[in-house]
């Protein structure tokens, strides 16, 4: 099998404090592995130490992309590398249309050389690239022109984030619980989205505190994040198992684990 | 968080210069035998050349405001100035570009503007030094009476509108400024345009200081008649020096009953500029006045577009934009006067502050006594790129009725590390990622430009932006 993204006993801490203690997962080309945990067990962390957020340190470990040192890449580096983190509060930023952000992204990412020898896309072929991808996601024309995430719901701005995946077509994307604060509707719309983009060649990390999404979403692997490390892993029965036990007692087995241990 | 943006002077793209090549020019310094020089030159009526010695008598009375400049202003040398320029073939303003001496002509082109002429405008003026050396409009408006003239030739060839409002909306002793310019302007435009005429495209000025301690003194008179509608655009830059020039405009505007005037300014002067500009409008019955202001260039720049709102219903506006880089001091903002009831204002202020500039926003909101029912809202952000930087609010509020609505909102604000990281996440490289924020901050005003004056403004940000991100 060959690794799209492999993380080796990774170790990162935010204000000084360490939250990732060591964490490891191999993630295979076209794979989707559902990553869940509770409150606090560094889902998050993850998500942003992998698209390189300024705050939070690595303390050692490594993570390759690709066979590329993902670690020594900044944010818009890793993006090009074709990693893609969707935010699970994603950023307002006034004054910057949708339209001309994502024309912007998809130049800077796919960096495309049009016929007069200027990079980037034609505006026109942008237009019709995003016409498309937005009626994929049910989204209203008007959306292009509105400001960056500002005033947006949070379905909004979780359905912003699937459009901008589906134009980038990342290999690696990281879902950070896009399911959250999703009614059913928009569920089922975001994740037909993700759907859409499953395929061969791209891998996925869907991070989630709940079960549901999967219904959606089908991973290939679940694994339970917990302190700051994978405690366990599995197929997709192990989040149907976690439904129905909850974490304490897959919690209280590895604490017993470790004990005895 | 720290984000540090280097300012490269370097990177003004309008520093270069010409050979001197003049017809006329003045010592020196200013006294009175330079001020008579000047009008006599130009041949003047008696009551101008007597306007102007009354100008130069406040100019020398009025101690230098205190206020603004952080003490710069006492920094002005005036002994050191060239007040009066007249280049080599300026006897009037050409009306064909082939007529306009080669390097004038060279470096206007340099700046873009006939080219501007040719695709969006209504008409050009292009003043060189203390003379308005090209000026045309396109023979439609002229037809139905539209005047647009060097204001030289506007007193030659109209003294009697010029006289009727010549110095009425900003008399000599109004401030030092003020002063100076009318005992020495030269240049400027002038334009009227008659009841219900529509003028489409807009009408533009550019503003080109060539020679090194040159003072440009331009006048400007604008009068919409009643329901007419201009868009009057100036545009302006210099070399760059390492002595100081000093400009120092002074532009009066009538706005009949429904009448609307628009009046955009991109200042780009080179960083060794004093802009120290006195603009002031009257709007009458039901009209509207809209002063749109950018300020990128300069060394130090005191600009406060005013709107008087003299009859009910009137209307004024000033959308504010200020960037102020190493060295750079921006004291922008808007004043407006409500003096007639149901009277309605609106102060947008955007400044951004970088390398150590300072851009302040300083305002007034004066309501009369009879001015019921007025509104007025005022919004002034502040956009602060690093830790060496920093910006001011004075909004000054006078109000005399009760019966009226007044809102002020002020913020103050960085480029966030959120907004950084998420657009670097969309795989945007920093330094594009902050011009983005930065553009995204001004949006709200230059959304009201024309569109290539909305990419000149986008442009001439991402220049003062270039450089390496920290």
């Amino acid at each position: 099998m060959t690794s799209s993204l492999s993380i080796k006993n990774l170790r990162v801490s935010v204000e000084d404090k360490l939250i990732l203690k060591g964490l490891n997962l191999e993630i295979g080309l076209g794979e989707v592995h559902a990553i869940m945990g509770p409150n606090g067990s560094g889902k998050s962390t993850m998500a942003y130490s992998l698209a390189g957020h300024p705050k939070y340190e690595v303390e050692g470990g490594e993570v390759w992309l690709d066979g590329e040192n993902l670690l020594e890449m900044t944010p818009d580096e890793r993006a090009r590398a074709g990693l893609f983190l969707a935010f699970q509060y994603p950023t307002a930023i006034p004054g910057i249309s949708m339209a001309n952000f994502l024309r912007t992204s998809v130049n800077a990412v796919k960096g495309q050389t049009n016929g007069n020898g200027k990079k980037g896309i034609p505006i026109t072929e942008f237009r019709k690239l995003l016409n498309e991808k937005m009626s994929l996601l049910k989204m209203d024309k008007s959306f292009a022109r509105r400001y960056l995430n500002e005033g947006f719901s949070g379905g909004e701005k979780k359905r912003a984030e699937i459009l901008q995946m589906a134009l980038l077509e990342p290999k690696f994307a990281i879902l950070d619980e896009t399911d959250s604060g999703l009614d059913i509707d928009a569920l089922r719309v975001v994740s037909e989205g993700v759907n859409a983009l499953t395929g061969p060649d791209r891998s996925f990390i869907v991070i989630t505190h709940y079960q549901r999404i999967l219904n959606y979403i089908k991973p290939d692997f679940v694994h339970i994040m917990y302190d700051g490390q994978i405690i366990e892993s599995g197929g997709p029965e192990l989040a149907e198992k976690l439904e129905a036990e909850g974490y304490d007692q897959l919690i209280k087995e590895h604490e017993a684990a470790q004990t005895a241990a | 968080m720290a984000q540090t943006f280097d300012v490269n002077l370097d990177d003004y793209k309008y520093g270069f210069s010409v050979p001197e090549d003049y017809a006329f020019k003045a010592e020196k310094g200013l006294n009175e035998k330079i001020v008579r020089q000047i009008s006599e030159m130009k041949n003047e009526p008696g009551w101008m050349t007597d306007f102007r010695l009354r100008g130069y008598k406040h100019f020398l009375e009025r101690p230098m405001p205190q206020w603004g400049g952080r003490g710069m202003l006492n920094e002005i040398d005036f002994d050191d100035i060239y007040y009066y320029i007249k280049p080599t073939g300026a006897d009037k303003a050409f009306e064909s570009w082939d007529d306009v001496p080669e390097d004038i002509k060279n470096t206007f082109d340099r700046l873009g503007i006939p080219e501007a002429e040719q695709k969006f405008l209504a008409g050009v003026g292009a003043q060189y030094e203390s003379e308005v050396i090209y000026h045309s409009i396109i023979e439609d408006l002229e037809k139905k009476g539209v005047l647009f003239l060097d204001m030289d030739a506007g007193l030659r060839e109209h003294p009697e509108i010029v006289k009727e409002y010549f110095g009425t909306i900003i008399p000599p002793e109004d401030n030092k400024f003020a002063a100076l310019n009318t005992a020495v302007w030269s240049g400027g435009s002038f334009i009227y345009v008659p009841p219900g005429i529509e003028v489409g495209l807009p009408l533009q000025a550019y503003f080109r200081i060539n020679a090194q301690n040159m003072g440009q003194f331009e006048r400007t008179l604008i009068i919409v008649d009643e329901g007419a509608y201009v868009h009057y655009v100036e545009g302006c830059t210099a070399p760059t020096y390492s002595t100081d020039s000093l400009h120092s405009a002074v532009v009066e505007i009538i706005v009949k009953e429904n009448g609307r005037c628009r009046y955009s300014t991109i200042q780009n002067w080179s960083h060794n500029v004093y802009n120290l500009v006195t603009k002031r409008a009257q709007a009458y019955k039901n009209a509207t006045m809209e002063w749109v202001d950018g300020n990128l260039g300069s060394k130090l720049t005191m600009k406060y577009p005013a709107v008087w709102l003299m009859d009910e219903g009137a209307h004024g506006e000033v959308l504010s934009i200020a960037f102020a880089g190493k060295g750079q001091i921006q004291d922008a903002g808007g004043k407006i006067v409500h003096a007639a009831p149901n009277t309605s204002s609106v102060i947008t202020s955007k400044s951004i502050s970088k390398s150590g500039g300072r851009g302040s926003y300083r305002g007034l909101i004066k309501v009369a006594p009879n001015a019921h029912h007025s509104k007025s809202n005022v919004v002034c952000d502040a956009l602060i790129l690093d830790e060496e930087s920093a910006s001011d609010t004075f909004p000054y509020i006078e109000i005399e009725n009760n019966n009226v609505s007044i809102g002020h909102e002020a913020s103050v604000s960085k480029v966030s590390e959120e907004q950084l990281f998420y657009l670097m996440s969309r795989g945007i490289p920093e330094d594009q990622a902050a011009n983005m924020i930065v553009s995204g901050f001004i949006e709200p005003i230059v959304k009201e430009l024309p569109m290539e004056y909305a990419l000149e403004m986008n442009r001439l940000i991402e220049m003062e932006m270039e450089g390496s991100v920290g």
